[in-house]
């Protein structure tokens, strides 16, 4: 679809139609999904490079092209953040903002997870928090795709936060006293076995279930939105636009609760297994 | 009916009966999360956040299952 074309509205919306008819809802999927080209249909559609590099495939898609977005966006303001304490103590404007917020992860999150230690284990997760955040948010915006909808972001960073834990556990209780802590004291010789089992078990699944956990909810909102807005097309008629577009407004409402709610969640749960490790004897 | 049309039919009972066991869930986290702020108001603002939480983490849960059943879906 290019500018040039007088009829871009109704093509688009013709071929959605037509999509819907034959029953192909594959157009939900492609706005969901990671795509090599950055799709601003009905202006024009920029074609990412692809790149091969021993055969591992690190072409530039679009959630990459989101992320960079985040992390330019987050240097350039907490850059900007650090700088304005230079001239006064007291934060105004976008400083106050954030300082609200790096203060909230600092005694919600940090404080009371992890308790004595916390400092060092704070830039990581303030890191997690805003760079999750950004994402999320970035995902709502018009045009914009959510980066932390794809399970590789997330699984990468779910394992930066379990070699976090592991590395914090280790450096506070040594390599071996770090796994003879993860044995609760106390119990009959006869279940040792079994607990070693589980708890060896339990180091992974924690990460995997922060994986899973913020993939799932980042691209279920925005596939139930598109499913709302596509009962549009399938019925193909104007009576249901009112009230399909006020649920999908509802939804997505809730989707920037749960773009929040998500980021603190991962985070305050990164800082409950950090805490974990490093005061075993909790 | 072919393997496909089971593939779809198990989705659709996978993703009800995963919202039946989160909304009892969420809604048993709920009402006792009411009953203990109406008996101590002040700590209202300490449970509203723990309720919060939970919800969230009732929620991955049944999000695990949504997975499940997208890949059925999709197959």
């Amino acid at each position: 679809m290019w500018i040039n074309n007088p009829n871009i509205v109704t093509d688009t919306v013709k071929t959605t139609v037509e999509a819907t008819k034959k029953q192909d809802t594959s157009w939900i999927m492609h706005h969901v999904l990671d795509a090599r080209e950055l799709d601003f249909t009905p202006f024009g559609i920029i074609h990412l490079p692809q790149m091969h590099l021993f055969g591992i495939d690190i072409s530039i898609t679009k959630h990459v092209v989101f992320m960079w977005l985040a992390v330019v966006i987050l240097v350039v303001t907490f850059i900007f953040v650090a700088r304005s304490y230079k001239k006064s103590l007291i934060p105004r404007g976008i400083t106050n903002l954030t300082e609200v917020l790096i203060v909230f992860v600092r005694d919600e999150i940090a404080r009371p997870t992890i308790g004595k230690g916390n400092e060092r284990f704070l830039p990581y997760l303030l890191t997690a928090f805003f760079f999750i955040l950004t994402c999320n948010f970035l995902g709502l915006i018009p045009y914009g795709s959510t980066a932390t909808s794809n399970i590789a972001v997330t699984a990468t960073l779910a394992t930066i936060s379990f070699i976090v834990v592991q590395v914090g556990g280790m450096m506070k209780n040594g390599v071996f006293g770090y796994f003879k802590g993860l044995i609760p004291h106390g119990i009959p010789m006869w279940l040792l076995p079994i607990m070693i089992v589980v708890e060896l078990l339990g180091l992974f699944t924690k990460p995997f279930a922060l994986a899973i956990r913020l993939f799932a909810n980042m691209t279920a909102g925005h596939i139930v939105i598109l499913a709302l807005l596509g009962l549009i097309f399938i019925l193909h008629t104007y009576v249901v636009v009112p009230v399909s577009i006020s649920f999908a407004l509802f939804i997505f409402l809730l989707e920037i609760l749960v773009a929040l709610l998500q980021a603190y969640i991962f985070t305050m749960l990164s800082g409950l297994f950090i805490g974990m490790a490093v005061h075993q004897e909790h | 009916m072919e393997g496909m049309g089971f593939a779809y039919l198990a989705a659709g009972f996978g993703a009800a009966l995963t919202v039946i066991g989160g909304a009892f869930g969420i809604g048993k986290l709920a009402s006792s999360a009411m009953e203990a702020s109406g008996r101590q108001p002040e700590a209202a603002g300490d449970i509203r956040t723990s309720m919060i939480i939970a919800a969230a983490l009732i929620e991955g849960i049944s999000l695990f299952a949504l997975v499940i059943c997208i890949l059925l879906a999709l197959k």
